[in-house]
């Protein structure tokens, strides 16, 4: 018989050990998903987790990873704080898109003007406030209302899609586009564009922002006290309740982070690598945070380097789909086969697996 | 604007499009009434949705692709389940990995089967009734509707059904009680997980009836949404997806009527209604509590 018996604290071997088992494992099966998909599982494997970074044409990839790094792990900082303390937003996708309508809004009323220094603030003010807005629907409603924010926020993606599809083919629509839909190229626009800082490299605002954010992040759980409140929360609702946590400020807070760093990804991103506001602008990048946060074990450290990780999954998945013809949607169940192995062998982190029977204490 | 239009075809397309996201939430009330939260209905469903079409069009039979789609999003479940009543995991967590996992898989699966044409199925025809719009429709739609009595009954007065409520409300009463917590879990997991797969099946086979990446469209949410609204009750669960059938029809309708609204805030409409509905809902602190499955969304572990 196999049984598992709690153990007394978590082990903390285990809660780092976890994720690099979780990949192995998500390796093995993914190399079988993918033979039985009729391709060369090792090779498969090879393109997808070696060749980006290692292989011929890494000069290539390489700076992609940062750019697909950068979202995630702003996304996923975030968010981090509030499945801490039990504050579940899972609409980072919706939030990611208004930060980018809002954002990029700002920066077309201004076209042309040229002075930088006052329209790529301007935006990214603009992106942060807008995520954060959307965030705080779900926020006050559960303040208010008592209203489940897991439901709210999830719903207000599909809203928040609406609206871009309406954005891209009203108001922000290109006036010199000749009546295509999408926004004007922010990239083309000298005082809006989020442009590389280092040729080749990927790095952009984006980037520097995510980093930012890991530290302030890592900052704000390891020495302020509303980091000690958040991890209370999580921990032990009714002792937070006891040391005098405001739930409602607690709530609005995480979701307001959360929201408003969704919001500065979806700027710098309609700012750079996507350049505009189109019907098909949002690529996932807030659901699949949710992956790199728990494969990150909700540590700031821990989310930068998953973040890398889930980056190296999207360009190498790329790169097996031109080279061996990889179906796009293999990855995506790849990713989520990631969380499961995650979420499965985190077991080991609260419990001891014991082989035998029951001893009598 | 309705004037050409008959009510009781009104009500009975609002019956069909109310169909799949009743399903689902019928099924996703056993679960949480159970004590299991299982946020993976959207997955479930669009793995429904692709096994019960793949099945159909290769078998030609659409009851074989209903079966499928049930067995299909069952087996997708049973991996929550695994993952959530044996290895504890975080049922919020698992749930959402469930729907991206299920996302993924589908469009997987679902390669080749775009712009395919499903076989149709056949009508039952009751001479005389079926002259009569609401009297005509696919046999799944009764099915639900008795779905709804047989829930109800079960939950309220059958031993099984007091079991898995006794289950739901406190597991370590049930356990001390000799019950068998994980296992009533279990088969309340794999129970939502069939639902949602028939559900989604209707939304591919029936309704739209074509097979497109990601056509769930966040019913599955909407699903959970109305357990929620329906503080857990079987009867009003129905009440919930024929008001959302009812939107989403109206919402149609004044589309091809070509309002003048935009088309994006008439597409937005059924998500926003069912917040407002939501909030009103839980805005009673004390009702919302009591009526919630008392363990609902807690692990259980015999020893702690």
């Amino acid at each position: 018989m196999i049984r598992l018996e709690k153990r007394p604290t978590p082990s903390r071997v285990w809660a780092w050990a976890t994720p690099v088992v979780a990949v192995l494992a998500t390796m093995v099966a993914g190399g079988i998903m993918f033979a039985a998909l009729g391709k060369n599982p090792v090779e498969a494997i090879r393109t997808i987790f070696w060749d980006p970074i290692l292989g011929e044409y890494a000069f290539y990839y390489r700076g992609q990873l940062l750019v697909k790094a950068g979202p995630l792990i702003l996304i996923a900082v975030g968010l981090s704080l509030g499945f801490r303390a039990g504050i579940w937003n899972i609409g980072a996708e919706g939030q990611y898109i208004i930060g980018a309508i809002c954002g990029a809004a700002v920066g077309l009323a201004l076209y042309p003007l040229e002075a930088r220094w006052l329209v790529f603030p301007l935006m990214i003010a603009a992106g942060a406030l807008g995520g954060l807005l959307w965030a705080m629907i779900p926020g006050v409603l559960k303040t208010r209302f008592n209203t489940n924010e897991i439901l709210v926020s999830l719903l207000l993606v599909y809203v928040a899609e609406q609206i871009l599809a309406w954005m891209a083919l009203g108001p922000l629509r290109n006036p010199d586009g000749s009546g295509f839909p999408g926004s004007r190229n922010l990239r083309q626009y000298e005082a809006a564009a989020n442009n590389e800082l280092i040729a080749g490299s990927g790095m952009h605002w984006g980037v520097v922002a995510a980093l930012i954010a890991v530290i302030f992040a890592y900052i704000l759980l390891s020495r302020h006290l509303m980091g000690f409140h958040i991890r209370l929360a999580g921990q032990s609702p009714r002792a937070a309740r006891f040391a005098g946590v405001n739930p409602e400020r607690l709530i609005l807070f995480c979701l307001g982070i959360s929201g408003a760093l969704a919001g500065l990804a979806g700027l710098f991103e309609v700012a750079g690598p996507a350049g505009q506001i189109s019907i098909d602008f949002n690529t996932g990048y807030g659901f699949t945070a949710i992956i790199v946060a728990f494969l990150g074990r909700l540590h700031p450290i821990g989310i930068l380097l998953a973040g890398l990780l889930m980056a190296l999954t999207y360009i190498g998945g790329e790169a097996a789909q031109a080279t061996m013809g990889l179906p796009a949607a293999a990855i995506q169940a790849f990713q989520g086969m990631l969380l499961f192995f995650l979420l499965g062998f985190d077991v080991l982190t609260s419990f001891r697996v014991r082989l035998g029977r029951e001893a009598h204490a | 604007m309705f004037g050409s239009i008959d009510p009781l075809v009104l009500i009975a397309s609002l019956m069909v499009a109310s169909t799949p996201i009743l399903l689902a939430a019928m099924g996703e009330l056993v679960t949480e009434k159970s004590g299991v939260l299982n946020l993976g209905v959207e997955g479930m469903m669009i793995v429904g949705a692709v096994a019960g079409f793949i099945t159909a069009v290769e078998t030609g039979s659409p009851a074989l692709g209903f079966i499928a789609a049930a067995v299909g999003a069952a087996i997708l479940s049973a991996l929550f389940a695994v993952l959530t009543l044996v290895f504890l995991s975080n049922q919020v967590a698992t749930g959402l990995g469930l729907t991206l996992f299920g996302l993924g898989v589908s469009s997987l699966m679902g390669q080749g089967y775009n712009g395919v044409r499903p076989p149709s199925s056949p009508r039952v025809t009751i001479p005389g009734l079926s002259d009569i719009p609401v009297f005509a429709l696919h046999p799944m739609v009764y099915i639900s509707l008795l779905l709804v009595v047989a829930v109800w009954w079960v939950l309220r007065s059958t031993r099984p059904g007091l079991i898995l409520r006794a289950v739901g409300e406190s597991h370590d009463s049930a356990h001390a009680l000799g019950y068998s917590v994980r296992g009533t879990r279990f088969a309340a997991v794999l129970f939502g997980g069939a639902c949602a797969g028939l559900g989604g099946a209707f939304l591919s086979l029936v309704i739209v009836p074509q097979w497109t990446e990601g056509m769930t469209a966040g019913r599955g949410w909407i699903a959970l949404a109305i357990v929620v609204f329906a503080s857990w009750r079987a009867w009003r669960v129905l009440l919930g997806a024929y008001l959302f059938g009812g939107v989403t029809v109206l919402q149609l309708n004044l589309q091809a009527a070509g309002v003048a609204i935009p088309v994006e805030l008439l597409s937005m409409s059924p998500y926003l209604i069912t917040i407002v509905v939501l909030v009103i809902i839980s805005s009673d602190r004390r009702r919302a509590a009591a009526n919630a499955p008392a363990s609902l969304g807690r692990s259980f572990h015999a020893s702690s």
